[in-house]
Order: structure tokens, then C-alpha cells, then sequence
């Protein structure tokens, strides 16, 4: 199985550990991803809420060029990315002033197209297209007695829900117990954590990501598993200025969900990529 | 028969034509004048006029003057849709001493003018399509109405309060009513209440003396737990099937006694009880409520040991030992064997009163239905807070517990642009309601949380002044999220409100121990099929639809058929009340009229040209088609005839003819059209 592959600009920088833990265990599960080439920064967040036509225009030329590249469909990892691109292409179809002004700049570097091939998410893949059973073959470690909290972060359920449901999401707690893990209970699984506020505004910004952790704490979580680069950074990056502002214990492990699969996969360390993380789960139990 | 001759080809055509500006409507868009004057230039138009308001008194006598002064004797009127006024130009034209079939209407308002904004294009349409009239009303002939007879009898679908009304008013002005209910008992969703807004009236007190006058009724023929199958016929003439579900007792030998329900083998009553909305429990013979009509139990065939879960029929052998048989006595009502049956019944006239059903808060998650135990539906309260509830009016939540503090969340189902966009109209006094009857229940505090207070009635107003008296907290602002993460120590296992308080402008969290949610109303889940059945058609929002929304809410667009209640929108019962009376007023207007006049375009037979090929006999929808083995022919029955055109079209030899829409009017009008003016 070949998909075209848009890393996004985190997955090379701060989320590399996302990018490092997902191609080995995607490559275990037969499924290949080709990296397109010359991609562009997608714009995230930042600039649809500038300019949403330029936006467009800015994510367009990335799903020309998959579309040029020629496999059936794409995958990107990074909820971000996931979501401007999902986005581009449902206005470039739904709104015929905007497919037109894509299409006229598209055309001035002569690309053209996009919104024939389908942007999917990794959890969408595994569990929809390559299925559990199949990954549960692969598990030679189980996550036995590790307890995780499931957190999906806003942009892969909202506004689009396409492959799981809009405020009570399972793909990923399916996964995890797939692999063996103890699956904690967590109602913020959808909840904001900040997004970019932790850097512009942090009074709100840290409290967003205060709030889950201290619920996750409380649900006995030993680690969190994410999607999101952003979400993975908020939340491990700012523990200290947490524990300073609320005078709490802030200080949960959090990991990229491809993470803790190539853990129970028996991958490299160098696979997992747990040396990324700033802090460190509990070593896990030896195999019996 | 056809039309008969009407001497074409013996006298002169004298067409005159009207092009009615309609005020702004049609002259804004399309030149009437120079309309009229090239409509004036053709053969047969004897006169040529163009006028501001044709459908008004002056209008109507400008027509018939001129039929006598300039000896007309086919009149064209250019104007708005046939379906307003038709009927009132050719009253005018008879009037004026024509056959009203010699009178031809063009649309050219919702045809031409309202769905163009280029003036030159507009006009150029009006000319081509008032010449295509002129050509067709040139073969038309003289026809007469045809009358047909009306049943007096009634059929009432659903039997809640507004079809129990309806049916008791026909019942009382000496009709015949079928009552027809699928649930086992009459009351509808009105026998669920606990006490109704504003006045606090018990709704079983209110509702059971009227279920019992329209159980007793000499003139009302009740059929429980029986659903309409088909209907067939037109108005005044409907068969409908009726299909009777089995009871597996006898309705004839039961006297209500419910001896049996306490000797079932069943010691605990074990299976969700569904009249008091799965809070309760009951056993495979029941009844849904003490005071249900008619007083006779039932046996639920999915639980009842004595038939098999997978066939659903009457074990021969095994089953239970019918302790119930041996409490029913010498009664003997219990029949383990008793089968569906179907039956037809014959009736003029058709009223729906077939009700809604409450939203399923499943759909909106964020308010945690289903997931967290303590967070209820409006209609679970209303029997929480019943004295005759499964828990004899104590308000105790699932848990057991008491609650302190109620939280009642308004608009759950309703003015969502994610699950159904309209207002349900009676959840804000319903709401205000359960907050006064959980006030008055328990201790517990009580918020309110609310987008705008609906308080349209007459008193509503004054009970909500009322329930601000009582100290209930009222908080404007929709519910975000009902969630048990909880932020500090007195959050700790309740259940938090998440809300922006929209008055005082800020997020407010609200622990509470319940939760309360307004769900809203809707069409019943089978709405579409039901409206295929009667031939009627529903809204956009799946309501059953109405003729008109201001001046006809309880016709349909099919003659015969009324709507009552809340099967045509939300609404409280004093409206549900008024829309079933006002339903059984047009139903009785037609009945003692006794006949309605219907269009005479029905399809006939040439019988020297049917060559007897029998295409046409199972294609008519209404059966008016009949095959003579004798004559080899096939004939029209005039009086079922509808005027489809199905058959017209389908003949083979070409051999049926329409009024109306004879191949002459058809063709001449086709040609009117494509020549370039």
C-alpha cells in the first residue's frame, strides 16, 4: 500500500519524534509512504485565519503536486495540516470563486487539480484500511499495565468528523487497547489545549493545558498519547511554568500515539524515538 | 363521455384576452401594454386588454361585460398561478354566460415575471405564452362539473388530545368516527404529563374524562392498538384497511380486573416500561397505565415465555405455567392463538392526528444523555414527578440520592442548526413547569438555562413572572457542555454545567445533581411513510404539510384529508385543541354539504378505436378502469376518474382522450409557443 506522504514543517522540526516513531511502524504494517516532493508549508492555523483564499491557494499547491505524484491518496499526520488540507479542498469544491482563483494560480506554475485525491489520517488508516488485527499480530511487547489517556485534540473532529465521532472519538482508544494497554477514561479527549495561546497569550494558554493534565493526573494516567505536534509540545513543554503558576504537579509523559506502537512492536529505540520527549515514562515492565 | 360538441367549426372563435399587471408583480417585469396590443393583432382575438388588478370586483365584471357587449365566447386571462385563480375567473366567465371551460388561464407571474430580471426577455415569454393559450382556448369545448357524494363517516388517525377532540366533535354533530390508535390505550403523550402549564391542571385529570366520553361514545368506533394498512378512494369515498395487532386477549371478554398482571410467573416485574418512558418496569401482561382506554390488558409477545424469540409465534409446547389464564377465571379472555386481522372500513372524509415524538438527546452528546446516569429527558421528569410515576412522585435520581441542585437545560433538539432548526414552541413553559413541580418536590436548587423565555399564551407570560417569584435561577445562555471533570473540590461527583452566562458576560461552571433536558418535537420517526399512505406531503422539517400556512393549517393538499395537532408542527395542547376542532369543522362543512364538485378532466374511452390490448387496466392508480371480456373493450368509470393522464398517454392506439387535454388543445398550444414571434 503507497500513499503520498506531507510531513508538514513540525514533523521536521519540534514533532520529529512523530515522523521518526510513525514511518517505521506504518513500514511494519506494509504500508509505504512517498514524501512529495518539494512540498510547501501548509499554513496551519496561522494563516487561514489571516487569509482564508491565499490559505487555500497556499495548501493547494501541495495536493497538485500529490495528485500529480500520482498514488490514490495522501496521508498527513500532522492534525494541522490535516485539517488546511481537508479544508482547501472542501472550498475549492463547495465554493466555485475560490476553486476558480486556485485553479488561475495553480495554473501560473503549472499545476493543476487537488481535489480528487483524499486526504486521511493516520488513526484513519490503521483502524479503517489496514484494520487491528493486523496490528495486533504485530504486537510482540503488549503495554500491559500502562495506563493512557487518549487525547485527540480539536482538529481532526472538528469542524470535519470524517473517520471517528465529533465529541467522543474512539479510534485511538481502540488502538491503544489494541496494543495492550490499560485505556483511562478522559471526557477532555476533544478539548483545546491551547494551540498557539501558550506562545501569544499564556494566562489562558497554560491553563488549557493545565486542565488536562491535572485531569489526566486524576484519572491515573501514566502517560498521555496524542496526534497533534502542537498538542504533544504544549503540553510537555511548559510543566515547570505550570507548576509554577498553579502551584500543582503538572508533570505527566506525554507521547505521540505511533510512539507507544512501536514500543509494543518491540521497535528500536531509535524507532520509538522516546529520547525526543523532555519527559520520560516510566519504564515499562520487561517482557514476560 | 366526452366533452359533447360545442359547435367548433360552426361559429366564429371570439377570444378575449386580459394581461393583469397584478400591481408590481407582473408590470414591473413584463410590458403589459405592449403585450396586450400584440396579443391583439392575432387571429380569433376579438378584444385585447391589459388591466392593474384582473382577480378584483371590477376585474371580475369587466369580463362578463364584455362576453355580452362584444359577444365573446373564449376568455384568456394572463396573470398569476391557476392554483389562486382559476376558480375565480371562470366563476366570472360563467357568470357572464359562458361555460366556465371556455376560460383559459396563463401563468405569468411565478412562470415569467418573478423569475426574471431582464424586462426585455420577460416580456418576449408573456407574448409567446399568452399566444399558446390563444391557440388552445380556440379547442376548447363545454364541460360540465361532475358532483361527488360524500361519506359521512370519518376516519381519525391517532387518538392523543387532538384526534380525542376531533373525534368527539364530529362524534357529538352525529357523524360516525373510526378512532384509530396504534398504541394499546387512547392519550397520547398528554397522559405522560404530571401537571400542564399555566394553570397546573393534572393532565390525567383533564384528559381521562374526555378518553372516557370518546371511549363511550355511541357514534365512535374505537380501534386500539390497530394502524392504518391503505387507503384507497378519493374524497368522500376512501376504503381504508385497518389492521388490528394482537392483544392475545379478548377486548370482548376482559373486564379490566387485571387480576392477571399480578399472577404472572414473572414474581418482579423486570421488562423497561415504556409508558413511563423506561424508568419503571413491568411484566409481559400489562396494562400501559390504570386509567388506559379501553380497560384491557395486554401480553407482550417479545417477552412473554410463551412465544419463541426468534418466530414470534404461540409455543405449542413448554412456555410458563399461565398462572394468568388461571387468574382470568371463567372470564376466559386470555388467547394465546389470537392473530393479526385486517379489516375495511368505508369513509368520507380522513383527519391525522398522529402527533410527534420527543428528541433523542443522544444526537447532541455534549449534554451527556445515556452517559452520565443522572442526566434526564423532560418526559422521564414528567413521570418522576407523577404521583402515579414509577416512583410515586419522589424525586430520587438513578443513583439514589436526592438532589440538591437541578439544572434544566432549554433548546435541546430545537434552534440547532446541527440537529433540528426549529423552535419547539413548548419546552420554555414546559421547562418553567418542571421547574416549579422540582421546586416544590425537593429541596434542591433550581437554574434555568435558556436562549429567550417563549412565553406566547395566554397566562404564560404571568407564570413566568411567577417562577421568578419562587426564586428558581434563571441564566440566559446556552448549555456548552454537561460534563464530571471538575475542577475544584466542590465539583467533585456532580454533574458541571458549562455555560456562558450571556447577561453577566462571563463562562460560568454550575455543579449539579441532575440534569434536566428540554428535548424538543419533532415528526415521528415514520412520518414519511405515514404521509405516502394518505397521499399527503410533509415540509422541509418533516412536519405533514399544510395547504396554506396562514389561511388553511388544517387542510392538505388532498381533498378529504385534515391534519390536527402536532403531526403539522409543534404546538400546545389549547392550539392542538383548537387545530382538531377546527379539523372536524371542515370535515363536517363537506360532509353536510354532501357532495363535492370536482374538475371535469376525466379520461374516456373511444370504444370504436380500443382494440381491447388492456394496457391502460392496471396502470390507473384509482382502479377506474374496467375490462369488458364480452365487448373485448375497455371503459373509464367516470365517477373514480382523477384525471392522471396515465392512461392517456399509455394507449397504444391512442384510443383515450382527456377533457381538457385533448391533442388539439395540447398541440395547438405547443404551436403557439415555438413560432418566432
Amino acid at each position: 500500500m503507497k500513499y503520498s506522504y506531507f510531513p508538514g514543517c513540525s514533523l521536521k522540526g519540534t514533532g520529529k519524534g512523530y515522523e521518526e516513531s510513525l514511518l517505521p511502524v506504518m513500514r511494519e504494517l506494509g504500508v509505504e509512504l512517498e514524501e512529495i516532493d518539494d512540498w510547501n508549508c501548509c499554513g496551519a492555523t496561522a494563516y487561514m485565519a489571516l487569509d482564508e483564499l491565499k490559505a487555500c491557494t497556499l495548501a493547494s499547491r501541495n495536493l497538485a503536486l500529490a495528485q500529480k505524484a500520482g498514488h490514490k491518496e495522501m496521508l498527513a499526520p500532522c492534525s494541522a495540516c490535516y485539517l488546511v488540507l481537508n479544508k482547501s479542498q472542501h472550498y475549492m469544491q463547495d465554493s466555485p470563486k475560490v476553486g476558480r482563483a486556485v485553479n488561475k494560480a495553480l495554473k501560473t506554475i503549472g499545476l493543476e487539480g487537488g481535489t480528487d485525491i483524499p486526504v486521511r489520517h493516520p488513526l484513519d488508516v490503521i483502524l479503517n484500511v489496514i484494520g487491528l488485527d493486523a496490528v495486533k499480530k504485530r504486537v510482540h511487547q503488549p503495554l500491559k499495565g500502562l495506563k493512557v489517556a487518549p487525547y485527540y485534540g480539536c482538529q481532526i473532529v472538528r469542524p470535519y468528523a470524517t473517520f471517528d465521532d465529533q465529541y467522543n472519538p474512539k479510534s485511538m482508544d481502540r488502538l491503544l487497547e489494541a496494543l495492550g494497554a490499560t485505556v483511562v477514561e478522559f471526557p477532555l479527549k476533544t478539548r483545546c489545549c491551547g494551540g498557539s495561546l501558550t506562545g501569544t497569550l499564556p494566562e489562558p494558554g497554560l491553563l488549557c493545558s493545565y486542565i488536562l493534565l491535572k485531569e489526566a493526573k486524576k484519572r491515573g494516567a501514566d502517560v498521555i498519547a496524542t496526534v497533534c505536534p502542537l498538542c504533544q509540545f504544549n503540553l510537555e513543554a511548559y510543566h515547570d511554568k505550570i507548576e509554577a503558576k498553579f502551584n500543582d504537579s503538572a508533570r505527566v509523559p506525554v507521547v505521540f500515539f505511533s510512539q507507544l506502537m512501536g514500543l509494543a512492536f518491540g521497535l528500536s529505540a531509535a524507532e520509538t524515538a522516546l529520547a525526543r520527549n523532555l519527559l520520560a515514562m516510566k519504564p515499562m515492565a520487561a517482557a514476560a | 363521455m366526452s366533452a359533447q360538441n360545442n359547435g367548433n367549426g360552426r361559429e366564429t372563435v371570439r377570444i378575449g384576452f386580459y394581461i393583469c399587471h397584478c400591481g408590481h408583480n407582473i408590470g414591473a417585469m413584463v410590458d403589459c401594454p405592449e403585450v396586450a396590443k400584440y396579443i391583439g393583432s392575432l387571429p380569433n382575438v376579438a378584444l385585447s386588454r391589459d388591466y392593474k388588478y384582473m382577480c378584483s370586483d371590477p376585474g371580475q365584471e369587466l369580463i362578463q361585460k364584455d362576453i355580452r357587449e362584444h359577444r365573446l365566447n373564449r376568455i384568456v386571462v394572463a396573470s398569476c398561478s391557476p392554483l389562486l385563480h382559476e376558480h375565480t375567473f371562470r366563476t366570472a366567465t360563467e357568470a357572464g354566460g359562458l361555460n366556465p371551460f371556455f376560460f383559459h388561464m396563463v401563468n405569468i407571474r411565478e412562470h415569467d415575471s418573478w423569475v426574471h430580471t431582464d424586462r426585455g426577455e420577460a416580456t418576449a415569454k408573456a407574448k409567446e405564452l399568452a399566444r399558446a393559450a390563444i391557440g388552445r382556448v380556440a379547442q376548447h369545448k363545454s364541460l360540465e362539473v361532475k358532483r361527488v357524494s360524500i361519506n359521512p363517516a370519518v376516519l381519525v388517525v391517532g387518538a392523543g388530545i387532538a384526534g380525542i377532540h376531533a373525534a368527539m366533535t364530529l362524534a357529538n354533530a352525529g357523524k360516525k368516527v373510526f378512532l384509530v390508535e396504534r398504541e394499546p390505550t387512547i392519550g397520547g403523550h398528554m397522559a405522560k404529563f404530571d401537571k400542564t402549564f399555566p394553570t397546573l391542571d393534572c393532565a390525567a385529570c383533564i384528559l381521562t374524562p374526555k378518553m372516557s366520553a370518546a371511549g363511550n361514545h355511541e357514534n365512535i368506533k374505537l380501534m386500539t392498538y390497530s394502524e392504518v394498512a391503505k387507503v384507497d378512494g378519493y374524497v368522500g369515498n376512501f376504503t381504508v384497511t385497518i389492521k388490528h395487532k394482537p392483544r392475545f386477549v379478548d377486548a370482548e371478554k376482559c373486564i379490566g380486573c387485571q387480576d392477571c398482571i399480578p399472577a404472572c410467573v414473572f414474581k418482579e416485574p423486570k421488562f423497561a416500561d415504556e409508558f413511563n418512558e423506561g424508568l419503571g418496569k413491568r411484566r409481559p401482561v400489562y396494562i400501559p397505565f390504570p386509567q388506559a382506554t379501553p380497560q384491557v390488558v395486554l401480553i407482550d409477545p417479545e417477552v412473554c415465555l410463551n412465544f419463541d424469540k426468534k418466530t414470534g409465534q404461540v409455543k405449542e409446547k413448554g412456555g410458563c405455567k399461565k398462572t394468568c389464564v388461571t387468574a382470568c377465571g371463567d372470564k376466559d379472555a386470555i388467547d394465546f392463538t389470537q392473530k393479526e386481522t385486517t379489516e375495511e372500513i368505508q369513509v368520507g372524509t380522513i383527519v391525522v392526528a398522529t402527533g410527534f415524538q420527543a428528541f433523542n438527546p443522544q444526537r447532541t452528546p455534549q449534554y451527556g444523555y445515556g452517559r452520565y446516569q443522572n442526566v434526564y429527558t423532560a418526559l422521564e421528569i414528567e413521570r418522576l414527578v407523577n404521583a402515579s410515576g414509577p416512583t410515586a412522585g419522589e424525586v430520587i435520581s438513578r443513583d439514589g440520592k436526592k438532589p440538591q441542585s437541578i439544572a434544566i437545560v432549554h433548546c435541546v433538539g430545537s434552534r440547532d442548526y446541527k440537529t433540528n432548526k426549529w423552535c419547539s414552541r413548548v419546552c420554555c413553559m414546559y421547562s418553567m413547569k418542571l421547574a416549579h413541580l422540582l421546586k416544590e418536590h425537593t429541596e434542591a436548587e433550581v437554574y434555568s438555562f435558556y436562549i429567550d423565555m417563549r412565553t406566547p399564551g395566554k397566562g404564560y407570560e404571568e407564570f413566568y413572572n411567577k417562577l421568578l417569584d419562587e426564586g428558581v435561577h434563571f441564566i440566559r445562555g446556552r448549555v456548552g457542555e454537561v460534563t464530571d471533570w471538575a475542577f475544584t473540590p466542590e465539583e467533585e461527583g456532580k454533574l458541571v454545567i458549562r455555560v456562558e452566562d450571556t447577561l453577566a458576560g462571563v463562562v460560568r461552571r454550575i455543579p449539579v445533581d441532575m440534569v434536566v433536558l428540554a428535548t424538543g418535537l419533532e415528526p415521528k420517526s415514520d412520518a414519511q411513510e405515514v404521509r405516502r399512505l394518505f397521499n399527503m406531503s410533509c415540509g422541509t422539517e418533516g412536519f405533514f404539510l399544510e395547504r396554506h400556512p396562514k389561511l388553511a393549517p388544517v387542510n392538505t393538499f388532498t381533498d378529504g384529508i385534515y391534519l390536527a395537532g402536532c403531526c403539522q408542527g409543534p404546538k400546545d395542547i389549547p392550539d392542538s385543541v383548537a387545530q382538531a376542532g377546527a379539523a372536524a369543522a371542515e370535515a363536517l362543512a363537506l360532509i353536510d354539504k354532501g357532495y363535492i364538485e370536482q374538475e371535469p378532466n376525466t379520461a374516456s374511452i373511444i370504444e370504436a378505436e380500443c382494440s381491447g390490448c388492456k394496457s391502460c387496466v392496471p396502470l390507473c392508480p384509482y382502479s377506474a378502469i374496467t375490462y369488458s371480456e364480452d365487448k373485448k373493450k375497455a371503459a373509464i368509470n367516470e365517477a373514480l376518474c382523477k384525471g392522471c393522464g396515465t392512461c392517456v398517454g399509455a394507449c397504444p392506439s391512442g384510443s383515450i382522450i382527456q377533457n381538457l387535454f385533448e391533442d388539439a388543445e395540447i398541440f395547438s398550444e405547443i404551436s403557439g409557443l415555438l413560432l418566432k414571434v
